[in-house]
């Protein structure tokens, strides 16, 4: 499904993306892991497209299509949706009317969406300004739910349990985890999704088969994402880059 | 009129017809002679679609009552809801009832501007009062067609809002088969004391139209005036700033403009609120959007004079291309200790992160593009009947897709 392989990218002339790869299967739900600053976000704002980051090499398909140098929203007519982690706030822009215009091109129920908002929380989101003064947990909520007006077949969840509050977590998690359900129990049915997660809170709602981790700019390993996420737990992670030198290993450190 | 006032208000006109506008470029009124149309009011208004564009009902059926002028000539005026009165000025002006509201807060002798429209003008122009307590929901209506090439349109409206009294007025001002030629109307308005008034303005000039309003506002104790203006389409030059005089204690005025600024458009559009009494507040809003060599400049001025009052400014500029010019200009002046005056703005292009952030929800770069640029001239409307919210909303979308 999603094939990443070897990706180099530079923003201002400094390489943050240093020969990334990694493959996302069919309906798979895989962390992203790694500490401040490895290049996490780096490397979901390249896969989106986003022209500050400039690809220098490497390639990025979508169920074999290469979308490498495609503007970003022809990668989202392919099926990559984000839940951002810093999303710009907009004025003039309200989330009901970015969530209508989306059910409208991307064929969901807008009607459900807003029984979804209600579910959240986020109903009282609905007429402000995207963004435009959110705290953290209701900048996520409406992240979510825009995600959800989306319908992307492969899901690129920055930190969605970053600046949350405690309240929100269990909110957040349990939607993203429904959602990445799909319309059924075959994984076939499910949607896959690549979630970036510096403290691992999200993960204990999410199915997740695997866990990668990115350290300077590069995956460094990937494994079970349980026994990936007791290793950094005990190991940190610069127990982590140690016991590998560079060399990717499976099944964990 | 009292002969001796008449006569002075001429003498003190003619001595300003040469006199220029401080700002905005300047013009030879004698050079727009003004003229009667060649079509007949009833058939520029069965052009229905073009009225509707700023915001007219062409047969006024959903309006409490009509004016409709076109050049310096026709003019039809009607109502038939009781508590509003509907007149020319002329007919207002035979029965004196508009005496004590003539050039009262509008000098005349502020410019050649004012002078041209009361030596030129012919004293067309509408006289809305609105009675005492009357509460009228349906808005009453005005419409300026221009349609004689290299002509004057001069008119001078009066509106009164009597005490207690609610009026929504919407003005449409338009150029028809894109003629040359200088409009500048006075308007003077009068809220008494708890009255409310909102006034609506949608403008669709053309390249070759010179625009001159002189607009003055006194608001009486606990009255309050509301003014939204969306300029839709490029002009030669528009210059205007409106003045809201709030006299009376806890007076409101809530100002907003939506600008849109394409071609060689040459634009000084501003907004004064006094705050001339305790407890008044006054905010002024403005979004600008200039493009192909558009050059605007944007001001807002409140002056507060009395303790107790409170201003806030807001003008937003947004360049859409690097050949127009927005220089933006929020003054604050504070006579008295006890008053909160604040303002911000910002001048800029648009944020490539949002542009970015919209395609990656699966926006072409153009559709975002659009989006943000209707987004940012978003302005808050309130206490407007829906349907004229309605029909800003869908002015300022034509605008901006027509950017």
């Amino acid at each position: 499904m999603l094939e990443v392989s070897g990706l180099r990218a530079e923003v201002d002339g400094r390489e943050v993306v240093r020969g990334a790869s990694l493959t996302l299967g069919e309906g798979e739900v895989a962390l992203l892991l790694g500490p401040n600053g490895s290049g996490k976000s780096s490397l979901i704002q390249t896969l989106l497209g986003n022209p500050r980051y400039e690809v220098t090499g490497g390639r990025i398909s979508l169920d074999g299509r290469d979308l490498t140098g495609a503007p970003p929203d022809e990668r989202a007519a392919a099926g990559l949706g984000a839940v951002f982690q810093m999303p710009p706030s907009i004025r003039g822009i309200t989330l009901r009317s970015l969530l209508r215009k989306l059910a409208e091109r991307f064929g969901s129920d807008y009607g459900e969406l807003e029984d979804l908002a209600g579910e959240m929380g986020a109903a009282h989101l609905l007429d402000r300004d995207l963004h435009v003064g959110f705290s953290g947990g209701e900048m996520k909520r409406a992240e979510v739910l825009l995600l959800m007006a989306q319908r992307p077949k492969v899901s690129l969840l920055d930190e969605p349990d970053s600046g949350v509050d405690l309240e929100s977590l269990p909110v957040i998690g349990r939607a993203i985890a429904a959602f990445l359900e799909g319309d059924g129990p075959k994984a076939f049915q499910r949607r896959s999704a690549l979630v970036v997660t510096h403290t691992g809170h999200i993960a204990r709602y999410l199915r997740a088969s695997r866990a990668f981790v990115m350290i300077d700019g590069t995956i460094r390993c990937f494994g079970d994402a349980t026994a990936v996420l007791e290793d950094v737990e005990r190991l940190g992670f610069e127990g982590c880059a140690r016991c590998l030198r560079g060399e990717l290993v499976e099944d964990g450190c | 009129m009292d002969a001796e006032i008449s006569a002075d208000i001429r003498r003190r006109a003619e001595e300003a017809l040469d006199r220029p506008s401080p700002r905005g470029p300047d013009l030879d009124v004698r050079s727009f002679p003004p003229a009667s149309p060649a079509v007949p009011l009833e058939e520029l208004i069965s052009r229905g679609s073009l009225l509707r564009r700023v915001g007219i009902d062409p047969l006024g059926a959903s309006r409490s009552g009509s004016y409709l002028q076109a050049d310096e000539g026709q003019a039809i005026a009607s109502s038939g809801t009781p508590g509003l009165r509907v007149s020319t000025l002329s007919q207002a002006l035979e029965s004196g009832e508009a005496d004590p509201y003539y050039w009262r807060a509008v000098p005349v002798d502020r410019d050649k501007y004012t002078a041209a429209a009361e030596l030129f003008g012919g004293r067309v122009g509408y006289f809305f009062v609105a009675e005492a307590g009357a509460r009228i929901e349906r808005p009453v209506q005005s419409c300026f067609l221009m349609t004689t090439p290299g002509s004057l349109q001069a008119p001078h409206n009066i509106i009164v809002v009597e005490e207690g009294a609610e009026l929504h007025v919407v003005a449409g001002c338009l150029t028809m088969m894109g003629r040359p030629g200088l409009h500048a109307g006075v308007s003077e308005f009068y809220v008494k004391r708890g009255g409310r008034l909102t006034y609506t303005m949608i403008h669709s000039w053309s390249e070759e139209t010179h625009v001159r309003p002189r607009t003055g506002v006194i608001v009486e104790e606990g009255g309050e005036y509301v003014s939204h203006y969306v300029n839709m389409t490029p002009v030669a030059s528009l210059q205007t700033d409106p003045v809201v005089r709030l006299v009376g204690e806890g007076a409101r005025a809530h100002l907003s403009s939506v600008i849109v600024a394409p071609g060689r458009s040459v634009m000084d559009v501003g907004g004064t609120a006094v705050l001339g009494a305790p407890g008044t507040s006054a905010e002024i809003v403005s979004r600008i959007v200039a493009k192909d060599g558009a050059d605007v400049a944007n001001r807002a001025l409140i002056r507060a004079e009395a303790p107790g009052s409170r201003g806030h400014v807001e003008c937003n500029g947004l360049l859409l291309s690097d050949d127009s010019r927005i220089a933006t200009i929020p003054v604050l002046d504070a006579a008295v200790r006890d008053v909160e005056l604040t303002h911000e703005a910002a001048v800029g292009k648009l944020d490539e992160e949002q542009i970015f952030y919209l395609m990656s929800r699966g926006f072409h770069e153009e559709e975002a593009v659009g989006m943000l640029v209707r987004g940012f001239m978003s302005v808050r409307l309130e206490g407007l009947p829906e349907e004229l919210s309605r029909q800003i909303e869908s002015a300022i979308s034509m605008a901006a897709a027509g950017l």
